[in-house]
């Protein structure tokens, strides 16, 4: 059984009492739990079994503007007091930053929003096995398949965040994760694809057989792919891949990225660095949702930001310390965004599709390509090429190319949004990028 | 030495009886107990932004039967958490009707010594350090917008028990060293990140004034960067420089050469063994044992010895890295190359340092021998489809070659290629082979772990490159 609030709010208190204890003028602590089962398939036999249960606490102490931190796994009292003590004097020795500081407090989350964010169903390994056996069976079908994996995860999770502000809050989310991954092969290739389903909700999950049928359909489409020859083209980023360049803008807009002068996005608040239409939006309190919350990482409190209206730069993601560096209230983003996505476009993806006659339609992308202090992408790709909107042929072994400013003013989307993540975008074209082949 | 169970209330005789009930009629399994402690000190933006120290414990107990693997892990050694764990692999393992495999080799060498890094040098060494590393470029060089430095150091100690009571134990110093620079000219922004690292003291890579050395090279890269030109897109040749690059190789061939993909015939290496995958001239081994690397172990996370694993040998595939249970599927030994990142994770088949051995050309000859082509010198991270064969890897320092001389330098591109192809392509094999300087971090299913790479400078005749300019 997952540790309840009472046990995870008495080690939050001990910790931060023993926090001032020893010295320290203010305290922030973490305090977690999360177990997770998971079941993993192989050609239609069980594989693997994965137990987890993860105790975590982090705590960070403050003299003054001074501050350090420790994190552990081992929460026996012995154990986090010696902890404790040494952060305190590793504090101590470490110089002074002005902008270290735990959160405003007014700016620090009144209450815990019922966001619908946990399902207390348990299911027994064999009832996951049973899933997969009917994922599998579904994915094999076809002839082509030589090789199917599939894996079932249950994951619940509980935290208390709590400061020396009287700060204490936190609360429990569940999920429910299903994945099938399938490998085909013809006399001139091997390609591999997948498909998968989460849900903080068991009932809420694709069902096996779809989810099967999916992964081995895209995946047997992928056969006898062909080189193409270096051109510039229209390029159709997949949903699955579209939300990878709305992540990259996230990090290149967050407030550190920007306070050290280290994004391709600085400076542009209130510009236009989007097409004309463009909106982007970070929606922390959608039910159900797979990146909702109730607040920050800090205890800050989390609003819905339009960070990008009508194409013009609006907001940076804001925490604490960066915040105060660029004078800057933090607007409960830090650790990130919560459920960010681009609003619909006003074309369906058929005529997105038709727009041009010959266009690339990349469904993987490989490498680490994004630079996020010139704005420079380069990363390897796979996909389809599209002639008067019809998948003609499989393509790999490419690249695509370009610069994030160039990029962001070049796109147009589908209405095909869906939030089946917790980053999500409609199909995403981009002109004027360079493919890179023979 | 940790004692794992000083502070619980299950005793080591507990444990084993434990460990030897689970395991009964089980193929192979233990219980890994690891406690590890871990510090990192960041110097940003002319502070020191982070001072933090983690200490970790748990175990993870391991069931195999046939082809299932059962694990599971926990946080707390105690009597009921690891009660729990079996009772969880006994579900998994319902009808096991296995033969317990006892035989691990045994081995006195160790690559490294028993040492704590963290305690070996004091916090306010380390900051007064990172502080000459922010002055000293600052001021070197005007261009200079941001500095970042960092210090990371770690100690880990393990314990594997198997059935029947056999202990197996390690302890394992790493650290890194990791400078990142960015400079700014008439408007235009580049970085240059460079770092050393292993399994020794600080001092072993700060001695003198060898952190100097550090931050010229990354601000070398980036005022190189400074200069960059659009990279050209398509096919051509390209000259790899000795050293880090390998992960060339890591990526192209390494990943596919592992047990596991191979079992489960989803490499496209699977079929290969005792054929030609490689030009004549190119030998690969993957290398365990060289004294404090980054990617060396005295023993596996299963208790074997590690070893240097002949991958490829003058063309010829000769041997896959195995862990033990793929090992047992494939009727064949554990080369040493079971690791997981720590104890929540399972052991996979991994790489330690992998190297492609010397041959006799020099860089001058390749150079020459180019008249469109890009030469790359240094390259941040890369990746694989396993499957399909095709790697990338992202170029961070890359010069154009025009006709046998080196033009200018060239913005970041990746490079794409197909694996089991691309070490046919390789023309040249140079006599000028080295270590990368200990920076490497592979990532597999999740788990991370330390790894190392070294190569000489070589030729590869065709591969694509990923730039802008047509």
């Amino acid at each position: 059984m997952i540790k309840d609030q009472e046990y995870l709010e008495q080690k939050s208190s001990f910790c931060l009492d023993l926090a001032k204890k020893f010295g320290a003028s203010d305290a922030s602590v973490i305090v977690s739990n999360s177990i997770s089962e998971t079941v993993n398939f192989r050609n239609q036999k069980l594989d693997e079994s994965n137990r987890s249960d993860n105790l975590a606490i982090g705590i960070t102490t403050y003299i003054g503007k001074k501050k350090s931190s420790i994190s552990s796994s081992n929460l026996l009292d012995d154990n986090l007091k010696i902890l404790i003590k040494k952060c305190v004097e590793t504090t101590k020795n470490t110089p002074e930053d002005e902008f270290n500081s735990l959160p405003d407090k007014d700016l620090l989350a009144k209450e815990t929003k019922n966001l619908n964010l946990y399902d207390d169903t348990h299911i027994k390994n064999d009832i996951k096995i049973e899933y997969l056996t009917r994922l599998e069976a579904e994915a094999s079908k076809e002839k082509k398949i030589i090789n199917t994996e599939s894996s079932f995860t249950e994951d619940k999770s509980n935290f208390i965040l709590a400061n020396s502000d009287g700060f204490c809050k936190g609360y429990k989310t569940s999920s429910f994760t299903a994945s099938s991954v399938t490998v085909a092969k013809d006399d001139k290739s091997m390609e591999r694809d997948y498909e998968y389903t989460s849900k903080c909700h068991l009932k809420d999950i694709m069902n096996a057989e779809e989810l099967g049928k999916i992964s081995s359909e895209q995946t047997i489409k992928k056969l006898s792919p062909k080189k193409i020859g270096s051109d510039k083209i229209p390029i159709i980023f997949d949903k699955r891949i579209a939300k990878g360049i709305l992540s990259t803008f996230a990090s290149a807009i967050s407030s550190s990225a920007i306070s050290r002068g280290t994004s391709f996005l600085k400076d542009k608040i209130n510009q236009k660095i989007f097409s004309n239409g463009l909106n982007i939006f970070d929606k922390p309190d959608i039910l159900k949702g797979l990146g909702s919350k109730s607040f920050d990482s800090e205890g800050v409190k989390t609003e819905t930001l339009r960070l990008v209206e009508d194409g013009v730069l609006k907001n940076y993601l804001i925490d604490t310390y960066n915040g105060k560096k660029l004078n800057l209230k933090s607007n409960g983003r830090c650790g990130g965004t919560s459920n960010l996505y681009f609003d619909n476009g006003k074309i369906s993806l058929k005529d997105l599709l038709n727009l041009n006659s010959k266009c690339l339609y990349i469904t993987e992308t490989i490498g680490h390509g994004s630079n996020l202090v010139t704005g420079d992408y380069s990363v390897g790709a796979t996909g389809f090429l599209i002639e008067n909107g019809e998948f003609k042929f499989p393509i790999n072994e490419i690249t695509i190319a370009g610069n994030f400013k160039d990029m962001f003013k070049n796109i147009t989307l589908a209405n095909d949004l869906e939030f089946k993540y917790s980053t999500n975008s409609p199909t995403m074209m981009i002109e004027g990028m360079v493919v890179a082949g023979k | 030495m940790s004692n794992f169970f000083e502070k619980s209330d299950l005793s080591r005789n507990e444990a084993e009886n434990i460990i030897s009930d689970t395991l009964q009629k089980c193929d192979d399994g233990e219980l890994y107990l690891e406690n590890s402690k871990s510090e990192s000190i960041l110097l940003d933006d002319n502070k020191i932004k982070n001072s933090s120290y983690s200490s970790d414990l748990g175990f993870g107990l391991r069931a195999i039967s046939d082809e299932i693997v059962a694990y599971s892990h926990s946080n707390e050694i105690s009597k009921n958490s690891l009660k729990q764990s079996s009772e969880n692999l006994k579900e998994t393992l319902k009808s096991v009707k296995g033969t317990y495999n006892h035989s691990i080799p045994k081995s006195n060498k160790k690559y490294y010594e028993n040492i704590n890094p963290i305690e070996q040098k004091s916090l306010n060494e380390k900051i007064e350090i990172l502080n000459k590393v922010n002055n000293y470029l600052r001021s070197t060089d005007s261009n200079v917008k941001q500095v970042t430095a960092n210090f990371l150091g770690e100690q880990k100690s393990i314990e594997i028990i198997r059935s029947g009571g056999e202990t197996l134990t390690d302890v394992r110093p790493l650290i890194r060293f990791n400078v990142s620079v960015m400079l700014e000219k008439n408007g235009r922004k580049e970085t240059g990140v460079y770092g050393v690292g292993g399994r020794q003291s600080y001092d072993n890579y700060l001695k003198e004034d060898n952190w100097k050395n550090v931050c010229d090279e990354a601000l070398r890269i980036a005022s190189v960067n400074l200069e960059s030109k659009p990279a050209p897109a398509g096919e051509m040749k390209v000259v790899l420089g000795p050293g880090w690059p390998a992960i060339l190789i890591h990526e192209a061939v390494g990943h596919g050469l592992e047990g596991d993909f191979n079992r489960k015939k989803t490499s496209a290496f699977h079929n290969l063994m005792g054929q030609k995958v490689a030009s004549e001239g190119v030998t690969i081994v993957d290398d365990g044992t060289i004294d404090n690397r980054r990617g060396s172990l005295t023993i596996d996370d299963e208790g074997t010895p590690t070893e240097k694993t002949v991958l490829i040998e003058n063309g010829i595939l000769k041997n896959f890295m195995q862990d033990r249970h793929n090992a047992r599927l494939m009727k064949t030994r554990s080369t040493g190359s079971g690791r997981r990142e720590n104890y929540r994770h399972i052991v996979l088949p991994r790489m330690r340092n992998t190297m492609m051995l010397n041959g006799k050309h020099t860089q001058e000859e390749m150079i020459k021998s180019v008249d469109k082509g890009i030469f790359a010198v240094s390259f941040g991270g890369g990746q694989v489809d396993i499957t399909s064969g095709k790697f990338v890897f992202n170029c961070t320092e890359a010069y154009e070659i025009i006709n046998g001389k080196i033009g200018s330098p060239i913005k970041g591109a990746t490079l794409i290629g197909d694996g089991p192809s691309i070490l046919k392509e390789v023309s040249m094999v140079g006599n000028d082979m080295m270590l990368d300087p200990g920076i490497g971090t592979c990532g597999k299913a999740g788990q991370g772990v330390p790894v190392g790479v070294a190569q000489p400078s070589i030729l590869i005749n065709k591969i694509t490159v990923g730039g802008t300019k047509l």
